[in-house]
């Protein structure tokens, strides 16, 4: 049973890991008219490292910053923006809507290779 | 305090409900420019939502995020006062109270709100076929 489990339960976190981006990406373009909202997002090479049990790259200081500041213990990092706005608010629509139509096209490349795992699986199974 | 967020359907759909309140208070102000009044004080001042973020789990750990209409404010803009002593609301002095909605102003504040009404629709859109092909998961 876990040889089975095992076959896809990469392609399965990384589908979960990808649903949690496309939550706060959309929680930022929900949010892109509220003053002094910030925009969130995760550093998904990392947290993908974390979740397979990898070391994230080391940094010298804990300080440092690699193009997101850390927030809470979650992995969600506010945005660096690249242009500041009159009312605080940093979410720039363009950026959002790239990073959204990009995560949700790696989601169903995600879910496609899914989907040949499975059926490779059940070809195995029928011994066709 | 409004219910928690379980998903995206929750975060878009109250984002555009703020929107709509945003679009509901664009109407009112455009349907009463240039609305004239007897005194200073019954006369129209535009209205504004004011948004708020509502982060789910709290503001460090949150998830998941929408926005939220914390309140609707008359705009402090004084409305002006006009000479016309021909009104029918005119006071003894002959002068009537005039609305300032500024309609410009106020066709910029539509068009970002039906933007931004559009852009949630749009997310809910794609991630509704995501989870439809994940249903639909090991069939094809």
């Amino acid at each position: 049973m876990n040889a089975l489990k095992d076959h896809i339960s990469f392609q399965a976190s990384t589908l979960v890991l990808r649903e949690k981006r496309n939550n706060l990406l959309a929680s930022n373009i929900a949010n892109a008219a509220t003053p002094n909202y910030k925009a969130r997002d995760m550093d998904f090479d990392r947290e993908m490292a974390r979740q397979n049990g990898e070391s994230p790259v080391r940094m010298s200081s804990a300080r440092h910053v690699d193009g997101l500041a850390s927030i809470g213990t979650s992995g969600v990092k506010y945005r660096q923006p690249l242009n500041p706005s009159f009312d605080g608010n940093t979410v720039e629509m363009a950026v959002e809507q790239m990073e959204f139509s990009e995560n949700s096209l790696r989601y169903m490349t995600t879910l496609t290779f899914l989907n040949k795992r499975i059926s490779g699986l059940m070809t195995a199974i029928r011994g066709e | 305090m409004m219910a928690e967020l379980k998903n995206i359907f929750d975060i878009a759909g109250r984002s555009m409900a703020a929107q709509q309140v945003r679009l509901n208070t664009v109407a009112s102000n455009i349907a009463n420019a240039n609305v004239r009044s007897g005194t200073a004080e019954a006369a129209f001042r535009p209205l504004r939502p004011v948004f708020q973020t509502y982060f789910e789990g709290g503001r460090r750990n949150a998830q998941m995020a929408t926005t939220d209409v914390r309140d609707v404010v008359e705009l402090d803009r004084d409305p002006q006062q006009i000479h016309d002593p021909g009104h029918p609301l005119a006071d003894e002095q002959g002068f009537v109270y005039v609305s300032t909605v500024d309609v410009n102003d106020e066709m910029v504040d539509m068009l970002e709100a039906s933007r931004q009404y559009q852009n949630n629709l749009e997310v809910v859109t794609t991630l509704r076929t995501l989870m439809l092909r994940t249903v639909n998961m090991g069939k094809s």
